[in-house]
């Protein structure tokens, strides 16, 4: 009787075994059909859902097998040991919560502008570069380097990733750690600023609805504070409802010539009042302004992906870009250069984002309950933003590639006139008429959607595309591109205006060591002060995109990526170096490849952007192309030229010395000059444990 | 029906920290009062500085 229910037990896990085999056999198939159909798919449009198929199972393959394998053989995570949110847990910052929760919370937190607006620009190479990109990138770079950092700033009782880059590769370390975290919140906050402004400009709808946000939140934060204090999903939903009638509204505004004419603002002018909103929202209380506009956003948020989501499976719509454009040699007109390095550093957010580290090791690791969720909650949130990035490059592509190009492409490169852009574009072998674009602008409630560079406009109407075919066909239109400008705009506002405080905050710690009273952070002159200071910082990269020809992009977008990717190199440096302190070197490839590979991009693309014989890529040959011609104006144009140069050099050299200080390290643990520790916090069994076990 | 309410439960659950319903009733739990403006503004006292220095990924 036992005997044949041993039996029976053996033969039902042979079975099951067999079947995970098969289904994991299917699903790497079907992954493998899909990227072969994306791939090799020439001269006939595809269905958006060999995409979604192709990221699909490339994310299972890489969840269940590669992050496993990092997860037990690199990190050994250890479901025995306590962490601090268990150790520490105060109630306050340090609390265990549940993996999904922690899941939800992370993703919230890492998923902003960057994964819509990076796909959307690198859509001018075609499909193809940039889906293949983001699958390879975030499951091999861009969730390890999420799930590493997590799991090791969990170990050190939740250190930031500065910390770790002092405790574990030196001051020098740290400190260009420092340097790079605030180089990469100028140069991303100056961008996310000129993509809104983009947005907006002679956009009375679109600049009605978002200025209609800033009182909408100051009554959430009121309304929090003294109607119903505590209750931010409530007040979350009746600022949701408030944005909807803005939205509604912004019709009417647009229609209505002398409200229209309040709201059509120029980019100069819009710039100004996005330099002072950021300004303000750095020195006023947090509960008036950025808590609620942060609510507000992240609920907007997560609603928006989700619906795209459901839209994108529901329709399945068709790509009518093709999977390469003729771009690809480098004289695109989004912005200018080859695939390699600039497909890499456009797409940055959905593939691999140094800023995801800063996240990692921020409040997530305070909440993480068990050591074995650190792979769910980085790898998987970063799995799930990747989609996120997917789904932009789907929302670009079902747009016809001349309607695309006529929104993407400055006037200084296409011309200034709807005619002359339009001959342009069709030139290139991508048909469209101004007529066209008339018809689409006056369908979404525009005056014109000739040169809205910045990808957002391009994402909202493919959004609205999508959107509209499966509720309310075109006749809402308008209401949903305006909706999708308001959702992209209300969160880059958000990150903007967390962002300045953030580096407000970097500001007075530093200066603290200076002059100890400008480190207090309550003292008001110092608030304003440092507030000052980094809104100066990065108001001056808009004000010199708002002014560039070139429409800003071309030049900032790159130095955004470049400062992004270099502070991922930061992050792999440090990992790579724990790994070795901790006797893990031949498993260091798992972070040096992906280092290996962000370090030719970063210092190929900071080359190109310095170096580049040809004027559109080059920042130096850009500057001598000015100074030969002498207009008027192009003494502020080619000091923004030498400016761009230096930043980009700066970076190029903090990253080499922290490549070479790390490498230095490794060198004296491998050799044995240096003893290998790490400075993890010591070992505690977990409660949970002995829980379960009883 | 059991696994849709235990859904909804970790998606309210989920909500509730993201926006920090949850952290507010475990500040009420923590300091032994209950939901009020005066309970509610020292939260915000408490949180000004730790939400203020948490960066919103690009």
């Amino acid at each position: 009787m036992i005997a044949a229910a041993a039996d029976n037990w053996t033969e039902y896990k042979t079975m099951s075994k067999l079947l995970r085999i098969l289904i994991w056999l299917a699903v790497a198939v079907l992954g493998a059909l899909s990227v072969g159909t994306i791939a090799l798919h020439r001269g006939e449009q595809i269905n958006a859902m060999w995409l979604v198929t192709a990221a699909l199972c490339c994310y299972a393959l890489g969840y269940r097998f590669y992050s496993k394998f990092v997860a037990a053989k690199v990190l050994v995570l250890d479901p025995w040991r306590a962490t601090p949110a268990e150790r520490l847990e105060n109630g306050r910052d340090f609390v265990c919560t549940n993996k999904w929760v922690v899941f939800g919370h992370h993703f919230a937190a890492i998923a902003g502008p960057g994964p819509l607006v990076g796909p959307v620009l690198a859509a001018q190479f075609g499909y193809l570069p940039g889906t293949l990109w983001v699958l390879a990138g975030a499951v091999f770079a861009g969730c390890v380097q999420d799930f590493v950092i997590l799991l090791l700033s969990v170990r050190r009782d939740g250190k930031s990733m500065t910390e770790m880059a002092k405790d574990e590769i030196g001051t020098l370390g740290g400190f260009v750690a420092y340097v790079a975290v605030i180089s990469i919140i100028v140069v991303l906050l100056g961008v996310c600023a000129l993509v809104v402004v983009n947005a907006l400009k002679a956009s009375p709808w679109g600049t009605f609805t978002i200025a209609m946000t800033m009182p909408i939140a100051l009554l959430m934060g009121v309304y929090l504070r003294r109607v119903r204090p505590g209750k931010v999903l409530e007040t979350s939903v009746l600022g949701f409802v408030l944005v909807l009638l803005a939205i509604w509204g912004g019709q009417w505004v647009s229609q209505h010539a002398s409200a229209s004419a309040i709201f059509t603002l120029s980019a100069p002018t819009l710039a100004v009042l996005i330099i002072l909103y950021g300004f303000a929202a750095s020195a006023v209380p947090v509960w008036l302004l950025l808590a609620p506009r942060d609510y507000l956003s992240t609920f907007v948020k997560l609603g928006t992906i989700a619906m795209l989501a459901i839209g994108i499976v529901g329709l399945r719509p068709t790509l009518h870009m093709p999977a390469f454009t003729r771009f690809v040699d480098g004289t695109g007109p989004v912005f200018a250069g080859k695939i390699f390095p600039f497909a890499f550093i456009t797409i940055a957010c959905g593939a691999i984002s140094g800023f995801h580290s800063l996240i990692s090791s921020g409040t997530t690791p305070k909440l993480i309950t068990r050591e074995t969720e650190t792979r769910m909650v980085g790898y998987g949130a970063m799995l799930a933003e990747s989609m996120v990035a997917i789904m932009a490059t789907i929302a670009a592509c079902v747009l016809q590639p001349g309607t695309y190009f006529a929104i993407n492409s400055p006037a200084g490169v296409v011309g200034q006139l709807p005619q002359a852009a339009a001959s342009t574009i069709s030139s290139w072998g991508f048909p469209i008429t101004a007529a066209e674009m008339h018809s689409l602008a006056q369908t979404v409630g525009e005056q014109t959607l000739f040169n809205r560079t910045g990808g957002a406009p391009a994402f909202a109407v493919g959004m609205a595309h999508i959107f509209s075919r499966s509720l309310g066909g075109q006749a809402l239109m308008a209401i949903w591109y305006h909706f999708a400008i308001m959702f992209e705009a209300l969160f880059i506002l958000t990150v903007l205006d967390a962002g300045t405080r953030v580096g407000r905050f970097m500001i007075q710690d530093a200066l603290g060591h200076v002059w100890k009273p400008m480190g207090r952070t309550s003292w008001y002159p110092s608030i304003l002060l440092n507030s000052a200071l980094i809104v100066a910082a990065w108001g001056y990269f808009l004000w010199q995109g708002v002014k560039d020809p070139l429409g800003g992009i071309n030049s900032l977008w790159p130095l955004f990526g470049i400062a992004n990717q270099s502070l991922a190199t930061v992050a792999l440096c440090v990992a790579t170096t724990i790994f070795i302190k901790m006797g893990k070197a031949r498993y260091a490839p798992v972070t040096l490849t992906p280092l290996a590979w962000l370090l030719s991009v970063t210092f190929t693309a900071s080359y190109h952007k310095v170096f580049d014989p040809n004027p559109r890529i080059g920042f130096l040959s850009h500057a001598r192309q000015l100074a030969e011609t002498a207009a008027p104006g192009s003494a502020r144009l080619i000091f923004n030229d030498r400016l761009d140069a230096i930043v980009t050099g700066i970076l190029t050299v903090l990253i080499t010395v922290i490549v070479l200080e790390a490498a230095r390290e490794w060198i004296r643990v491998l050799s044995g000059r240096k003893a290998a520790r790490v400075s993890e916090a010591p070992f505690v069994p977990t409660r949970f444990a002995t829980e379960e076990q009883a | 029906m059991r696994t849709l309410r235990n859904a909804a439960n970790l998606l309210w659950a989920t909500l509730r920290e993201i926006f920090e319903e949850s952290a507010y009733a475990r500040f009420l739990l923590r300091e032994h009062v209950s939901a009020s403006r005066e309970s509610y503004a020292a939260f915000l006292r408490e949180q000004e500085l730790s939400k203020a220095r948490r960066p919103r990924c690009c």
